[in-house]
């Protein structure tokens, strides 16, 4: 199965490098929701809470555009076809495309942070961001097993662009909660604060329930 | 020995649909079945069911000795399914979508080679294959289904929208004597004349199932009436 | 199939629902803070908790429907959600006229049940469309299993993630039940046992009623001449087909 999976998520990574679909549009996406809260919230700078808010609300929605697209070019160029027909195991595609997926996150997050912290943070959040690399890795991990699951239950429905984010939401405000729970401490106006542990422990849990149960699940999406 | 494909009351439905229904035959190894009916005859979903890509919702398949779909998973690999989408990712080359398909079959790379030179792509093996003719896509996709030499040749139309040149490249890949073979054709003489057997659908139904000898093709065009 | 001691589960439910009603409204005491209003407890906290049981039930006959492919477990899938919809609506609504009578405000987020139930009902508002946006009953069947499983794993995380968020400044004041006398108890008790009875009995009457309609549907089937079982023949809808 490594096999497979190696080869799945080079080929999907090849033919975002060639296309550049989906990463460009998440980043282009979350600049524009940061400009938007400026003016929505009149603020100058934000710390703290709202901070925390503005960050993980604008990344997770930025997400559903990447679950969108993850699918995109195996429901269109009858990829799965070509998956299924190959002797490995189908769970390789689950792990791959998570992969893929988490993959497009970091590189979502390492752009829209920087931005973030250049827009609307008052000053640069160095002593943040290792707790922020952390809560962001483990909520992270989690879009990409949930965000995998409801981008394939969308591709038989009729109406899969609206599916995905009506699933997507609900199902990630854990991850929101103790993300920016997590975060609004480091953000505070006053110097970063502590990062409480608990909030690192819901993600884990989180991450490893879903985790486990996508993978023992996914399978029966793909057969016909 | 045990034949190549053996159905025997086969049905499929889609919703509401019938797709098909009553479906037995069997077909024995290294002979040729051509698939002859109207559009929405069954054909496609016969073959997807041969493929493993869709499951009988009545009856019993079982292709190459294993029973689908329960051991499809041993199946897989010995199969090469040739449908109406090429299955090709239109922004990789070639010679990339070949080689995601043969690590995916675990099959060597030199073999991408190989193929590419006898199906005449060689050249432009570098290029998107959104760039390609009709035909030259075809060819990709004829190479996609070989990759992994397959005892099973699926085949759904396999000459569309090639001219005579390449058509012949593509015969000597997955023409008649490359294995057992189950061709969905609409040209019917060219059809009956490699056939081994022919099985004619109408409306899901078996409508005609017999040695290609004995079939001639005014039976075939009343298949369409 | 279903109606097997149907009409026996339906007295007892309905004894035990009057029966916690006379409770509710002459045994327990007036709370001394909320007043009567208080009482609204005994129907929004049951109404709580058997839905959640009802969601988690649904995820689990999703997993029995895709290790055997009964059917019937989808069915019963599919009842046991719809059902806890309409009680998680419920609890919405008696949560927020709680609420408004104690607070004055129709919402308030201090409140973790009421904030997770939200959530859990976008969620689960999903769950017809999903099933109704997917044409071939197999499938659909199917991929409402997967939603139901997800689901129904979802609602014990989210019910901690919430709970942890509300920190300790923000007390819950409306379900504590540390501190209930043994007559509050009691009746807390006999009430979610009635709501719970209720609920198996909506559930069956609904298997029943289901199962008899695609019984009948298939005796039509066979005296129009088409005699095979497997022939699927229904107009689209959300719910379970045979």
């Amino acid at each position: 199965m490594r096999r497979a999976v190696v080869a799945l998520v080079r080929k999907d990574l090849r033919l975002e490098a060639r296309t550049r679909e989906s990463v460009p549009a998440m980043v282009l996406f979350s600049l524009g929701t940061f400009v938007l809260f400026h003016f929505a919230l009149d603020a100058q700078t934000v710390a703290g809470n709202l901070a925390a808010g503005v960050l993980w609300v604008t990344l997770l929605l930025a997400a559903v555009l990447g679950i969108n697209r993850l699918f995109v070019a195996e429901r269109e160029e009858g990829g799965f076809d070509g998956f299924l027909l190959a002797p490995v195991d189908r769970t390789a595609m689950f792990v791959a495309k998570a992969s893929v997926l988490f993959a497009f996150l970091v590189l979502l997050e390492v752009v829209a942070v920087a931005a973030f912290a250049i827009l609307l943070l008052e000053r640069p959040p160095w002593h943040a961001l290792p707790g922020l690399a952390l809560l962001l890795a483990l909520a992270d991990l989690g879009i990409a097993v949930v965000g995998t699951l409801v981008g394939a239950l969308a591709i038989q429905t009729r109406a899969r662009d609206l599916i995905v984010p009506l699933l997507a939401i609900p199902l990630s405000v854990p991850l929101v909660i103790a993300g920016a729970r997590g975060s609004a401490p480091l953000l505070a106006a006053a110097g970063a604060g502590a990062l409480e542990g608990r909030w690192l422990l819901i993600l884990g849990l989180y991450d490893l329930v879903f985790g486990l149960l996508a993978y023992a699940i996914f399978d029966f999406l793909l057969e016909e | 020995m045990t034949a190549t494909v053996e159905l025997a009351d086969v049905g499929r439905a889609y919703g509401e649909r019938v797709a098909l229904r009553d479906v037995t035959l069997t077909l024995e190894q290294g002979r040729t079945l051509a698939v002859f009916g109207a559009n929405g005859a069954g054909k496609t979903t016969l073959l997807r069911i041969l493929a493993t890509l869709l499951r009988a919702h009545h009856g019993s398949v079982r292709v190459l000795g294993r029973e689908l779909p329960r051991e499809g998973w041993a199946v897989r690999g010995r199969i090469g399914f040739l449908g109406h989408q090429a299955l090709l990712y239109r922004d990789l080359t070639a010679r990339e979508n070949l080689r995601f398909h043969a690590r995916l079959h675990g099959v060597a790379p030199q073999r991408i080679d190989e193929l590419l030179d006898a199906i005449g792509l060689r050249l432009r093996a570098d290029e998107p294959v959104h760039t390609y003719s009709r035909g030259m896509v075809q060819r990709l996709a004829v190479c996609r289904t070989v990759l992994h030499a397959p005892e099973l040749l699926l085949l759904d139309e396999p000459l569309a929208g090639l001219d005579p040149g390449a058509a012949e490249v593509v015969q000597a890949l997955i023409g008649p004597g490359r294995g057992t073979r189950v061709v969905i054709s609409h040209d019917v003489e060219h059809g009956l004349a490699e056939a081994d057997e022919v099985l004619g659908l109408r409306g899901g139904r078996v409508a005609l199932h017999a040695p290609a000898a004995q079939v001639s093709v005014a039976d075939v065009r009343g298949l369409f009436a | 199939m279903f109606g097997r001691g149907l009409k026996t589960l339906s007295c007892v439910t309905v004894v035990l629902i009057v029966g916690a009603f006379a409770l509710v409204f002459f045994y327990a005491p007036n709370d001394a803070d909320q007043g009567f209003i208080q009482k609204i407890f005994y129907l929004h906290v049951p109404l709580a908790i058997v839905a959640l049981c009802g969601f988690v039930a649904g995820g689990i006959y999703g997993i029995l429907y895709l290790r055997s492919g009964d059917r019937m477990h989808d069915l019963r899938s599919y009842v046991a959600i719809h059902l806890s919809l309409i009680l998680a609506v419920a609890t919405l609504i008696s949560g927020s006229i709680w609420a408004r009578a104690s607070w004055g405000h129709w919402w308030v987020w201090d409140e973790p049940t009421l904030v997770s139930f939200l959530i859990v009902f976008l969620l689960y508002a999903c769950y017809q469309p999903l099933r109704f946006s997917i044409e071939d009953p197999q499938t659909q069947a199917r991929y409402a299993a997967v939603f139901s499983i997800v689901a129904g794993a979802f609602v014990p995380l989210n019910f901690m993630a919430v709970r942890m968020a509300q920190s300790v400044a923000h007390p819950r004041v409306l379900t504590s039940t540390t501190a209930m006398p043994g007559s509050m108890f009691l009746t807390f008790m006999l009430s979610i046992v009635a709501m719970a009875c209720l609920y198996v009995t909506l559930w069956k009457y609904e298997l029943a009623s289901k199962h008899a309609s695609m019984q009948l549907r298939q005796l039509r089937r066979k005296l129009a001449g088409e005699d095979d079982g497997w022939t699927p023949r229904a107009r689209r809808s959300a719910a379970p087909q045979l």
